[in-house]
């Protein structure tokens, strides 16, 4: 099944699944009022966004030079930089690294550009056993799926869900506290890290000037995957780049209230390199992986270029109705929600991934979330015509076209009235069925009724 | 004041009495109000689904004819939006681009028109019911319009307004998108009623007549008693 069609008939099957639309909507009404008592604590949350706008803008706009900086600080440290410029360049990459080193069995901490790439399946074809440590991302493992939204992997499932299968692949006793199901996982994760050959991560900056990576975190697991391993992995986006360690006062605490309603996440590190002489812990290699995968085609469109200032904070995929009312999965992307039906189609294909822009009232409730301001609902109309514009619909063409004669016509679009009346004596009969020509809109909605006079007949009558 | 009255295709076709009621209300304030026949529409269906050139064609006729007026009020939020920011994007680097910034600078939703253009706020109305508001999606987002029809709204005699949770929550209809994607847009318009419905409001109070249109329709659907109104129609109440 294409893409499209896919999305249309999960986006079917969830509108019709009352408990989950009610699951998803109560979690993220919490987050909501978690978000909105900690972004009253900012002076002007206005103008933080503004402020982290503009770094973010400049950063992406000077992207050479900041990677370049980024990449010569960090290998001054010891720190190996590998370029990738496509996904399979970069599992290439980590695969060599594996073979290397004949690791056997990987820990990751949560790595969206790993989900990009496919890389759990490159590195169980290469015989490795993989286990994710963040909770959210072990327990969709567990479940063979795909994470549900980039920041909370398992948020679409219950409690009793999870211990369902924990009780199922972990044998542990059923139970219906939350702090218990943590440990019961953490107990299974444990033995994974201190084995463990090598440590995956993702990044949510890397700073220019230092060379470092920050990753944030809530329950230390990214902590023990960066550190007890050998050897550390850092795969991540071209666009993580900022110019300045200052700038992470910023963009932290941001990224923590937009994104889950806290003031700062719980953990907050940041990784400069190997264990250096003298040192008593750390891995001892450090890889940084730079992963483009048509992230510099997304720069190259002037008009969508910000979308590149993304933190991947998930606020717009918090707010948006779409995503409450469709859920993660239906979108079929690594990065769901608004920014993921603006950048999919960068990312994997115009044409194939069109319908996310059309799948949008453009309610604009992403953008006014956006803690960077990327202009998400705009850059949906904007693919709509790029689109549309490499490959019209002839019929809707047509139909446009036909539209503007009548609309550029008085005389016409009187007479359309009177059609429109007669019509709508006769509609009772096929409404709502498949008979009915309105059927896309009579099935659940009833159709306004012509006016018995309407507005410009009125306005003749007063100004014949 | 000369003021244009841009009314919209299905304000004109469904819900004159929107349209009227601001003819109403913009006489009494002493304003002479004109109503091109010519306009119809403003294009949005074909801007939104990506028909940029069809668009223009219908377009260009609308900015032409209102060249000279000197103030526009449209009786929708969404096709304010479409005039006021979107008409800029579409003639971008065309010879029509001055023609279009004009006229955007000149084009006002109603409710900021009253309130922010002419400073009136108390138009001597009287509405005995409780009321919630739905702040449709362009009026609230495109055009940053909160605060000027409840403004309006707390100087209407015996109006008492209850605001729902989900007020600023999209009604789900989307133009083109209600059609291309009617399971969605249907869920997302059952969330904005239940929200409604749960203040005890007799009425829903709007300033788009097209986000309106679809709450109506599904409430109509549900055998809901509750109602939706357009705020001219409010305010022109005695
Ligand atoms: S687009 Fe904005 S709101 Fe959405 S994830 Fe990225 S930074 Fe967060």
């Amino acid at each position: 099944m294409n893409s499209a069609a896919q999305f249309r008939d999960d986006a079917k099957r969830l509108t019709h699944d009352l408990r989950h639309r009610e699951l998803i909507q109560s979690a993220l009404k919490k987050y909501e009022v978690a978000r909105d008592a900690k972004k009253a604590r900012y002076q002007d949350w206005e103008s933080a966004r503004v402020e982290a706008s503009d770094i973010k803008w400049d950063a992406v706009n000077h992207l050479d030079a900041h990677l370049a900086e980024f990449a010569r600080n960090a290998e001054a440290h010891g720190t190996k930089v590998h370029w990738a410029s496509t996904g399979g360049q970069a599992r290439e990459i980590i695969l060599g690294i594996v073979r290397e080193k004949n690791a056997r069995s990987i820990i990751k901490s949560k790595v969206m550009t790993g989900e990009e790439i496919h890389l759990n399946e490159a590195l169980e074809k290469a015989d490795m056993s993989v286990v994710e440590s963040d909770l959210g991302e072990y327990i969709v493992q567990l479940r063979h799926e795909a994470p549900y939204h980039f920041v909370f992997p398992a948020m679409h499932l219950t409690r009793g869900e999870i211990s369902d299968l924990f009780e199922r692949e972990l044998g542990s006793a059923p139970t219906n506290d939350a702090g218990e199901l943590t440990m019961i996982a953490r107990r299974a994760l444990r033995k994974k890290y201190i084995t463990a050959d090598i440590g995956i991560s993702g990044a949510n900056f890397a700073i220019a000037e230092t060379g470092m990576v920050s990753i944030t975190e809530n329950e230390g697991n990214a902590r023990l995957t960066c550190a007890l391993p050998k050897v550390h992995i850092a795969l991540m986006g071209i666009e993580k780049l900022l110019p300045k360690l200052e700038d992470l006062a910023l963009f932290l605490p941001m990224l923590a209230t937009a994104g889950a309603g806290q003031v700062l996440t719980g953990y907050n590190t940041m990784y400069g390199g190997p264990r250096q002489p003298g040192e008593a812990d750390g891995p001892e290699e450090f890889h940084v992986v730079l992963l483009d995968n048509h992230r510099t085609r997304l720069l190259a469109d002037a008009e969508q270029r910000d979308a590149l200032q993304c933190i991947r904070c998930g606020a717009c995929l918090n707010v948006c109705p779409i995503y409450k009312n469709v859920g993660g999965h239906t979108y079929g992307t690594t990065y769901q929600g608004p920014i993921g039906a603006v950048i999919t189609p960068h990312l994997r294909g115009l044409q194939d991934w069109k319908h996310l822009s059309f799948a949008s009232s453009l309610c604009g409730a992403c953008t006014s979330a956006c803690p960077v301001k990327i202009d998400l609902h705009h850059h949906l109309l904007q693919s709509r015509r790029n689109a549309r514009g490499q490959k019209p619909l002839w019929w809707e063409k047509i139909a446009f076209k036909l539209f503007a004669v009548l609309a550029n016509s008085p005389a016409l679009w009187a007479l359309a009235k009177p059609m429109a009346r007669f019509g709508q004596i006769f509609h009772p009969l096929v409404k709502a069925t498949r008979l009915d020509p309105a059927y896309v809109w009579t099935q659940s909605r009833e159709l306004p009724k012509v006016a018995p006079q309407t507005f410009k007949e009125y306005w003749k009558g007063r100004n014949p | 004041m000369r003021v244009t009255l841009f009314i919209p295709c299905f304000v004109d076709m469904c819900f004159p009495r929107a349209g009227i009621a601001m003819v109403e209300i913009l006489e009494r304030l002493g304003h002479t109000v004109e109503c091109p026949e010519e306009i119809a529409c403003c294009g949005q269906p074909a801007f939104n689904s990506g028909y940029w050139p069809e668009t223009r064609a219908v377009a260009l006729p609308i900015l032409q004819r209102l060249r000279n007026a000197e103030v526009v009020v449209i009786a929708s939020g969404s096709c304010g939006a479409m005039v006021k920011n979107f008409y800029p994007e579409l003639f971008k680097e065309t010879e029509h681009a001055q023609a279009a910034c004009d006229l955007a600078s000149k084009t006002f939703e109603f409710s900021d028109f009253l309130v922010t253009k002419l400073g009136v706020t108390d138009l001597g109305a009287r509405f005995p019911h409780k009321v919630t508001f739905h702040d449709g999606c362009h009026g609230l987002r495109e055009l940053g319009i909160k605060k000027q029809p409840r403004t309006l709204l707390a100087h209407v005699r015996e109006l008492e307004l209850v605001e729902m949770t989900e007020a600023e929550s999209c009604c789900g209809f989307g133009g083109t998108f209600s059609a291309k994607f009617p399971m969605i847009s249907t869920a997302m318009g059952e969330v904005k009623c239940a929200s409604a419905r749960e203040t005890g409001a007799e009425f829903i109070v709007s300033n788009d007549a097209s986000c309106n249109m679809h709450i109506q329709g599904l409430l109509d659907r549900q055998g809901q008693p509750l109602k939706t109104i357009h705020l001219a129609e409010v305010l022109n109440t005695r």
